[in-house]
């Protein structure tokens, strides 16, 4: 069996990001980078997969810049087998990157397809399943388990009222979610036998995928702030202003 | 201009109030709104569709594969009905966020994920990096698919509209997934994202048993419990607790948060609360920056003498 996993280079989570001066975007220039989250979650499930057997080649795929490499080859450390870019300019659209991924399935013929839920920066939460929808396979987003069959796989999904579980026809589209399970860290000669591993680099034209964009994005900008209110000694004065001066008890 | 479409989620017996939210974001789009409910023996959740005043019409798909809103079937059949449409709007919840991408793939479109804001029928104004950046954006496709944030819309009335229900067929199964089974955590408390009062515990509740502290402030209080996802990770709180960037979007009339330092993807959750209020040995915890109301102690302490004081308090 065979899976393509998916990662993006997005700015770290750690890192707070502020609008351009010009309000036009969001400034990531000389920001600290990394994979996705999400995507780590991703990989490191793929990982385990070919760990217990269930799975023989894993190959990770990333769409963007060309400093998209890093994470690649982060994933290549983490236990991916080989690796594939898809060099773009700026971001593109989740429908462009799932059009994109979808010239890479048809190419590839992996059986399982993981992404990470959602990337952090857009916040879009959209590409697994626009992938799926594109491909008409299945699609188990939001998986906090994975348990894979010959022919079906089952996926546990965190809903809003608590979890489903669904059976998907192979092949499939799974998205991670956080409880998924907790990545590895990548150790230090994991990381020299990652840069001998295969990284080919593709353009859209070698996937036959026009890239067409239908969002502009018009302002960014910092949400108003909240201010800082006060302190209180303990729960006699607290219970006292939400009753006497806010009245929300 | 066409006609507006609204996804309506539901149980098929009654509609979720996240589905009230979308028709009032709908409506600040301005035009003529139709809902689509999608569902097996759906009649009640139709009926009270068509009861939300302003509705056009109603539109009811019936049928045994939409019994669980697979994503899968439910697309096919909303790709169908929305070339008719000038806009497709469905909660940001994670019904709306699992089905609505799919759709938007179907038609070949871009998808908008949680709008916050309505500037025109063609722009949107959406968080982005969990909430602590909000860009306005434009969308040129044909049809604009949408799944709207609840907590930025007033729900709309429910009562006292007429709208005609017209059946459409249901589309053919796809047949790549099927469902097994769920399990939903059983509470008698109000539902998170409905709750006027949030009772919230981070990883330093300890311990599921250090849960039990917030859940009677809960019930005094008549309010719904929540978990940041230290708490939810550490087994202290089932998953669909969590608050913040990938959990629920909530904007109580209270939030008080027990044990939660305040990382921005918790923030991205509950920064929209109308009163805060944090309590932390860390006098330097993050939470402290937005909260209205602060009490610096070990949460031991100071859960067992708010219920002591909430116990005293006679009713308002
Ligand atoms: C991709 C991604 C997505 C995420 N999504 C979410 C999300 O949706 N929701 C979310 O909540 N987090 C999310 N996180 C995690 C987030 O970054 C934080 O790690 C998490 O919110 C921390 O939870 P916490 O505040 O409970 O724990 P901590 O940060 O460990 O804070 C515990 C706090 O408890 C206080 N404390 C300890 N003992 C006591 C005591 N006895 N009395 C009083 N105070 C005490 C401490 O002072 C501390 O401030 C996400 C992270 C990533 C990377």
């Amino acid at each position: 069996m065979k899976i393509l996993v998916t990662v993006k280079r997005v700015a770290d989570y750690n890192v707070k990001v502020y609008p351009k001066a010009d309000g036009s975007d969001v400034e990531i220039a000389n920001v600290k980078m990394s994979m996705n989250p999400f995507d780590e979650i991703a990989v490191e499930e793929a990982v385990r997969l070919k760990e217990s057997g269930n799975a023989t080649e894993i190959i990770a795929a990333s769409i963007g810049v060309s400093q998209c490499q890093e994470v690649l080859r982060t994933a290549l450390a983490m236990g991916a087998d080989r690796a594939i870019l898809v060099e773009t300019g700026a971001a593109p659209e989740p429908l462009a990157v799932a059009k994109l991924l979808k010239a890479l399935v048809e190419r590839e013929q992996p059986d399982l397809v993981i992404l990470g839920k959602q990337a952090i920066d857009g916040d879009c939460n959209q590409t697994g399943q626009m992938l799926a929808a594109l491909l008409g396979w299945g699609q188990g987003a939001f998986a906090s388990k994975l348990t894979l069959g010959e022919q079906e796989t089952e996926v546990t999904r965190e809903i809003d009222g608590g979890l489903e579980t669904l059976i998907l026809k192979l092949p499939a589209v799974v998205t991670a979610d956080l409880r998924l399970n907790e990545p590895r860290y990548v150790k230090l000669p994991n990381i020299i036998k990652a840069k001998k591993k295969l990284l080919t680099t593709l353009s859209p034209g070698d996937l036959d995928t026009v890239l067409a964009a239908q969002l502009t994005t018009l302002k960014v900008a910092e949400p108003p702030k909240r201010e800082a209110g006060i302190k209180v000694a303990d729960a006699a004065e607290l219970v006292a202003k939400l009753r006497n001066d806010v009245k929300v008890i | 201009m066409k006609n507006i479409l609204v996804i309506a989620e539901h149980d098929h017996a009654t509609l979720k109030t996240a589905t009230l939210n979308t028709v009032s974001a709908a409506q600040s789009i301005g035009g003529e709104i139709h809902i689509l409910v999608a569902g097996n023996n759906c009649a009640g959740a139709a009926a009270a569709s068509a009861r939300i005043p302003g509705i056009a019409k109603v539109l009811q798909a019936d049928a045994g594969h939409y019994a669980h809103h697979l994503a899968e079937d439910l697309a096919v059949l909303i790709a169908g009905l929305a070339k008719d449409y000038s806009h497709v709007l469905a909660p940001a919840t994670t019904f709306g966020k699992n089905l609505m991408p799919r759709v938007a793939a179907l038609l070949d479109v871009t998808q908008l994920s949680d709008i916050v804001g309505v500037e025109s029928t063609d722009t949107f104004v959406r968080p982005i990096y969990a909430g602590s950046l909000l860009a306005t954006v434009q969308c040129s496709a044909p049809i604009k698919v949408i799944t709207v944030r609840s907590t930025a819309f007033a729900a709309a009335a429910s009562e006292g509209g007429t709208a005609p229900v017209e059946t459409v067929p249901a589309a053919a199964p796809l047949g790549v997934a099927r469902f097994a089974r769920q399990e939903l955590t059983q509470s008698e408390r109000p539902e998170l994202t409905a709750a006027r009062i949030v009772v919230s515990g981070g990883r330093g509740m300890g311990s599921g048993e250090g849960f039990k502290l917030l859940e009677d402030i809960a019930d005094q209080l008549g309010a719904a419990v929540g978990a940041s996802r230290a708490a939810v990770d550490a087994g202290f709180a089932p998953n669909d607790y969590q608050i913040g960037q990938t959990g629920k979007i909530i904007a109580p009339e209270l939030y008080i948060a027990a044990g939660i330092s305040g990382a921005i993807q918790h923030l991205a959750g509950m920064k929209d609360s109308k009163i805060i209020v944090a309590i932390n040995k860390d006098e330097e915890a993050p939470i402290f920056q937005i909260a209205d109301y602060g009490i610096v102690g070990d949460l031991f302490k100071v859960l067992p003498e708010l219920f002591a004081e909430l116990d005293k308090l006679p009713p308002a």
